[in-house]
């Protein structure tokens, strides 16, 4: 459906209202892969009149306009910058949902202290926050053998958690509930994206298909659904742009096979014989000198699908399918041997960057007037 | 595995745990359902499977071989009252069940491809616990069946308008015994009516002759079912003899399908009458007699097991 016809006309409406509202972004994790192709991604909107990323470490990414201030999840820090600034949206991409990326007890940390007290920072009768965006994951849905071939937002997982991310993400989504409701004035988005694919972006599964040969537990054929590292970005520009209050899965078209998947990609599989379930599957592959994490063992016998309409019906289209995003990967993969350690790596200088933004012997205007000029001549306008 | 028999005993009556789509007006739910059809994932025609994990490849290969062969010449199967399978719309066929590792399942949707003059894809609902067996977990998928989750049952049948086929006596109607062959075990809490009103789809009765006398179990046992971990372990002609390919040696009874009359809930009351507990449970007894009773003419006419 496109977004002009009759049934968007609600959510329409509230595109120019939010698109209004969303002036002075803070997004959290801008340290992290999401937080800096967030920012990068909003800085070419105009209407945004400032963008504040907060973060542990120092980014890795180059931004324009964006303002880093290196703060971990210090709820009075972050209460104090919401204020000074007057940030109306706060944007929370910091989850994270690959066990190996950190120890359980620092992804803990993060995923669930650091939710808190993030939103503590919003909260307060005074605080200017209108609108909290939570970047959460399908792993919340978990993967078992009764499940639904399609999970939609309003099912909640038919078993508890069982891996210790999944677990993260039921605790910290809770909370974003539990502010919800306490903040009804509030536009409080949460999406849950599926397992993200991309060249840039580097998940289990990337690092998974970047194998020679990939692994199956034998017996099984998974139902996997993908969806492409730039849409994730664009959901997330979306829900900052429109108010779409709720929760939302944000996944691909279409749920792929494990080993259609794996045909897509130009590679073989690698059958694992996984005896007695999950728990003797991992142990095997480690010693071929594949680690994979928890929160993967259940999806790679019995998979997760979701449905993914909900967000599309507020006006959010995708530009790849899950296909697509698998072929991409393919090609990312067999491209990379020969591209490989040509980026220049960034990094983030704070005297240079204050230098660049505020010493008052950088020409501004000037060289934005200037940038526009090369822009028409190039065009020959 | 201990967890799989409450999921069993369970599995035919989770179609009625679903949660209900809004109900707050007729029109209106309508349109919504409009719109959110609108919305499902186009069809990739390069793809050789659907988000369902169906392979047309894998089953063309098994409908080529031994579909075609069983319907042709090992079962004979014939056909009465296809026209009774609606061209168009979900629709939930309701079967009854009978014989260890019953081949109907596979004869209806073999009859619906041959005889039905717009063939259609049959979903057959499976208990949960086939997707945490391995090799059945990547086989039955792809030739077209689904988990019996209500989600899965109102998604294929409200959404995508598909033909859906279940066997409301669920196991139970495996494990009987061959003394009680033909004699219809308790069709779950009727959450298969629910399901087909929810979705505000055709309720279509199937009987079939034959099943029972393909594979009969004479007896069961409960120690050998402990001790390899399969659903049950009975006794057939043919199992445990000729080891684990002792379950497909089928003898081959005549088969015959009838598909009964139709039953459109949308006059029962649709989606809004789903909660009329009382409706429900009559709509399901009615189903449940009306096979029976057309079970027992068929099997009355019949002269032969073998001949029909």
């Amino acid at each position: 459906m496109s977004p002009d016809e009759p049934g968007g006309g609600g959510s329409g409406a509230e595109h120019v209202v939010g698109g209004d509202s969303t002036k002075r972004v803070l997004i959290t994790g801008v340290a992290t892969y999401w937080g800096a192709r967030l920012a990068q991604a909003l800085e070419s909107f105009e209407q945004i009149e400032a963008i504040i990323g907060v973060g542990a470490h120092e980014p890795r990414r180059e931004f324009e306009r964006t303002e880093f201030v290196k703060v971990s999840n210090q709820h009075s820090l972050i209460q104090r910058i919401v204020r000074a600034a007057e940030i109306d949206t706060v944007i929370d991409t910091r989850m994270v949902v690959n066990s190996l990326a950190a120890p359980p007890q620092e992804a803990h940390e993060n995923n669930v202290i650091g939710t808190m007290n993030i939103l503590a920072g919003c909260a307060g009768p005074d605080s200017p926050v209108r609108k909290f965006i939570f970047k959460s994951a399908a792993q919340y849905y978990g993967s078992e053998r009764d499940d639904p071939a399609f999970f939609e937002e309003r099912m909640r997982r038919p078993h508890p958690p069982r891996a210790s991310v999944e677990r993260d993400l039921v605790e910290a989504e809770a909370a974003v509930a539990d502010f919800a409701e306490k903040n009804p004035e509030m536009t409080v988005t949460v999406l849950r994206c599926a397992n993200v694919l991309g060249p840039d972006v580097e998940t289990a599964f990337t690092r998974m298909f970047s194998l020679p040969l990939v692994p199956m537990v034998l017996g099984f054929d998974p139902r996997l659904q993908f969806v492409h590292e730039d849409d994730i970005v664009h959901a997330l520009e979306h829900a900052a742009l429109t108010d779409v209050p709720g929760t939302f899965n944000v996944a691909a078209d279409g749920v792929l096979a494990l080993s259609e998947t794996i045909d897509l990609l130009g590679k073989r599989a690698l059958p694992v014989l996984a005896p007695l379930g999950g728990g003797l599957l991992a142990a095997p592959l480690r010693r071929l000198g594949v680690r994979i994490p928890e929160e993967l063992v259940n999806l790679l016998r019995f998979g997760r699908g979701v449905d993914n309409r909900l967000y599309k019906a507020t006006g959010f289209t995708y530009g790849y399918t899950s296909r697509e995003t698998v072929i991409r990967l393919g090609e990312h993969l067999r491209l990379w041997p020969v591209v490989r350690g040509r980026d220049d790596g960034y990094h983030y200088e704070r005297e240079v960057e204050e230098f660049l933004r505020w010493s008052p012997h950088v020409r501004r205007e000037r060289s934005e007037r200037e940038g526009v000029a090369a822009d028409r001549d190039v065009l020959g306008i | 595995m201990a967890g799989d028999r409450t999921s069993l005993s369970r599995a035919d009556e989770a179609v009625a745990e679903g949660a209900a789509p809004p109900s707050d007006g007729r029109a209106l739910a309508r349109r919504e359902g409009d719109e959110m059809r609108a919305l499902l994932p186009a069809i990739e025609p390069e793809r050789m499977l659907n988000d369902w994990g169906r392979s047309e490849r894998v089953e063309g290969a098994f409908d080529r071989t031994l579909y075609e062969f069983s319907y042709r010449y090992w079962f004979r199967v014939e056909v009465e009252g296809i026209a009774n399978v609606p061209d168009d719309g979900g629709a939930l066929l309701v079967s009854n069940h009978g014989g260890a590792l019953p081949p109907d399942a596979a004869m209806i949707t073999k009859a619906i491809r041959e005889e039905h003059p717009a063939p259609r894809p049959v979903y057959l609902t499976v208990e949960h616990f086939f997707k945490g067996y391995p090799g059945f977990s990547m086989l039955i998928p792809k030739i077209g069946g689904v988990a019996a989750h209500p989600a899965n049952v109102h998604r294929l049948l409200y959404d995508e308008r598909q033909l859906v086929l279940v066997f409301p006596e669920g196991r139970k109607g495996t494990e009987k015994l061959f003394k009680d062959r033909y004699r219809l075990r308790r069709f779950g809490r009727g959450g298969f009516v629910e399901a087909a009103m929810r979705a505000e789809a055709k309720l279509v009765p199937i009987c079939v002759v034959g099943a029972e006398e393909a594979m009969p179990i004479f007896a069961h046992v409960p120690a050998l079912q402990k001790l390899t971990g399969l659903i049950y372990f009975p006794i057939t002609p043919t199992f445990p003899w000729l080891g684990p390919l002792g379950m497909l040696g089928y003898l081959p009874a005549k088969f015959k399908i009838r598909f009964l009359e139709p039953i459109d809930t949308v006059e029962l009351g649709g989606a809004a009458a789903v909660d009329d507990k009382a409706l429900v449970q009559s709509v399901a007894q009615e189903i449940r007699a009306r096979i029976q009773e057309n079970l027992q003419e068929m099997i009355g006419k019949r002269r032969s097991v073998w001949f029909g």
